[in-house]
């Protein structure tokens, strides 16, 4: 039961950051801005809120909890930010989507480096994990559930899980969904009943740079204390689940906890009894979550699409 | 019409690169005011700093990124985004390694050209998995390759491991010097920098590439498949053929960039790391810059391997290299708002034209 309790919490970090991100990147491409940037956008997010943590662990003036919570404002503030740069290119200068995201992809690292270089000589900016809850009074004392969700966590887990919600209710509930929805397959239409498409591209777009720095910073504290502007590469991962998830939000929940879950089992297999008694050689669980993805998407891609409009710069004069 | 488009497109990349030299120059400013000139200037001179050697710097590190950035444009031309240049890539450098050292039947003076060859092969191979998974079960291409990248990059280290692991370094063996690419007397040349034939198998394949895609009856097709697929059906052409003949191109293309880096004979190993090659995301701004031209590609990696090479002069004056990535990444943003100043220049131009009618 204790493994699979680890299990559990494992899944958990590895998909709750994904989850964030491809959500995110949902609400750009469903306003019709594809943003291969998320990338990029987590490197920043994560670096301007640890370097943050950083200065004020050394200064002590703020810690624990509240700490946390500050950074992770600053996190998703500074994401959404830095993505206008994409919706600005991508929206007013109708910019090649691809072109503006692989610029901030490579913006992000080197700026981060460099400005740590330049502040402290080294590029690892450190910072110390106060963060994990290890019991949510009352809560954990639930059976299963408690020791689920409850214990060894992290707030960023039920922001995660919360995100997913409010996406959910955004997106397919309110008039705002239903216009930034209808921006990302028929624009036309949505500019001929008086809404400003650009107005709402925007909006997607920024969502998608909130909630990317966020997932930066998620993704960086569990894991580490010393950050490096790199990501390795779990933006990429959450433009993959967004995809997988076909755009829309509970299949994007699944396809993240389904990734976490494979990639917890390739991380950790050698702790599990069961899975060493098999004799499979290690290099099959190391590859499982990427074949996994693959040979699922072989399945169930038939008749995948993504929004229609998405990827072409919005022109009024165009019928 | 076809020369004033060349023209626009070529203005507005100058544009483009003096923006973001100017951006540069700004953080430079901030970052070290006392030295920033110098700096730059050291910057710009990049590949003529210290003479013919840091020339020949240039075309050496240029290589791998004109392979990568080829793949990446070859497959742009058709419609394809081939984000999978790291898994093909890495792919292709094993192979090369592998042949070159386990392959000894082979003598010295061909094995190179087998081992191109074979990591050629391998990364069309890596490549054309997803061309087929999209062709015949629609499986996104970008996230297929993603996937390609990381199987790519793990299978390797395995490999490497159980075939040609030097434990001592934790590392591969390298390729010995008498096994390597020829250097044809270049190095000397160059007065000592690692020159050797591989910048000209890569110029060549550019070359080769943009024969291929605008002079021939199969170059057309693969370019109107992904312009515009209905069309191209209704007009006979095979669009399942073009997707899965263009990724294994592009693979085999950044696969031969894997081989022409490991085989330079610098003693560059394959390391046990789980990092994706950078050599085949640094393909994609190369091929953005040069506007997914592969004549444009040998032009653009050369920029910048060449403001690569200052910057790595500039590390004299307290500048973190990293300043050279920031002011390619922003040279690409400006040159994204190609199509707006475009327009800007063509309505200029009209207006002059209308005005010379009056």
């Amino acid at each position: 039961m204790d493994i699979i309790y680890f299990l559990f919490r494992q899944t958990l970090l590895f998909s709750i950051p994904l989850l964030v991100v491809a959500v995110g990147g949902m609400f750009s491409e469903r306003s019709g801005v594809v943003n291969i940037a998320l990338e990029g956008i987590m490197i920043f997010g994560a670096f301007t809120s640890i370097f943050f943590i950083n200065i004020m662990q050394q200064n002590g003036v703020l810690s624990g909890q509240s700490l946390l919570i500050i950074a992770l404002i600053i996190a998703a503030l500074s994401g959404g930010l830095f993505s206008l740069l994409h919706a600005f290119a991508s929206i007013n200068m109708k910019a090649d989507q691809t072109i503006s995201g692989t610029a901030l992809n490579l913006f992000a690292p080197a700026l981060g480096i460099f400005i740590a270089k330049m502040v402290q000589t080294t590029q690892n900016i450190r910072f110390e994990n106060q963060f994990r809850i290890t019991e949510v009074p009352i809560l954990s004392k639930i059976p299963v559930i408690g020791d689920l969700l409850f214990k060894q966590a992290y707030i960023t887990t039920y922001l995660g899980i919360g995100i997913l919600f409010l996406a959910s209710f955004i997106l397919y509930k309110t008039r705002f969904g239903l216009r930034l929805r209808a921006s990302g397959e028929n624009p036309q239409a949505v500019d001929a009943a008086g809404i400003n498409v650009y107005k709402i591209r925007y909006a997607g777009v920024f969502i998608s740079g909130l909630l990317a720095g966020l997932g930066g910073l998620i993704y960086i504290i569990p894991i580490s204390t010393e950050y490096a502007s790199n990501v390795s590469g779990y933006g990429f991962l959450a433009l993959a689940v967004l995809i997988f998830g076909q755009w829309t939000p509970w299949k994007i929940g699944v396809a993240a906890f389904f990734f976490g879950f494979t990639k917890t089992i390739a991380n950790a297999y050698s702790g599990i009894p069961f899975l060493l008694s098999l004799g499979v050689p290690n290099i099959v669980f190391k590859l499982l979550p990427y074949v996994a993805t693959l040979l699922l998407l072989t399945f169930t891609s038939k008749n995948s699409t993504g929004p229609r409009a998405a990827g072409e710069p919005y022109d009024k004069a165009k019928r | 019409m076809k020369n004033k488009e060349a023209l626009n497109s070529f203005i507005s990349s100058i544009f483009a690169i003096c923006l973001g030299l100017l951006f540069g120059l700004i953080i430079i400013f901030i970052a070290n005011p006392n030295q920033a000139v110098r700096a730059f200037s050291i910057l710009l001179q990049g590949g003529f700093y210290r003479g013919i050697k840091s020339l020949g710097l240039v075309l050496y590190n240029s290589t791998p990124i004109m392979m990568t950035g080829l793949s990446v444009a070859f497959a742009f031309k058709c419609g394809l985004f081939n984000i999978g240049t790291p898994g093909q890539f890495i792919v292709g450098a094993f192979t090369a390694v592998f042949i070159s050292l386990k392959c000894t039947f082979i003598p010295n003076s061909m094995l190179w050209i087998v081992a191109v060859l074979g990591a050629g092969i391998a990364g069309a191979i890596w490549a054309v998995i997803p061309g087929i998974l999209k062709a015949f079960k629609n499986v996104n291409v970008v996230i297929s390759c993603i996937m390609m990248n990381y199987i790519g990059m793990l299978a390797v280290i395995e490999l490497v491991k159980s075939t040609i692991y030097n434990a001592a370094g934790a590392e591969s063996y390298s390729v010995p010097l008498e096994k390597a690419l020829p250097r044809l007397g270049l190095d000397k040349l160059f007065n000592g920098a690692s020159v050797n034939i591989g910048f000209f198998i890569a110029v060549g394949l550019c070359i080769l590439a943009y024969i291929i895609l605008n002079k021939t009856t199969f170059g057309f097709e693969l370019k109107a498949c992904g312009y515009n697929p209905d069309a191209s059906r209704y007009a006979g052409m095979s669009e399942k053929k073009c997707i899965i003949l263009s990724m294994a191109i592009s693979g085999f293309f950044a696969g031969v960039g894997g081989a022409l880096t490991y085989l330079a004979g610098t003693g560059k190993t394959l390391a046990i790391v789980e990092t994706l090659a950078p050599e085949g995301f640094n393909g994609i701004p190369v091929a953005l810059l040069g506007f997914s031209n592969p004549l444009g590609v040998v032009a653009s990696s050369l920029f910048i391997s060449y403001i690569n090479v200052g910057g790595n002069y500039m590390q004299s004056c307290n500048i973190a290299v990293e300043i050279i990535d920031i002011i390619i990444a922003s040279i690409i943003y400006f040159s994204s708002f190609a199509l707006v100043i475009k327009q800007i220049m063509n309505k200029r131009r009209s207006r002059k034209l209308v005005g010379g009618k009056e």
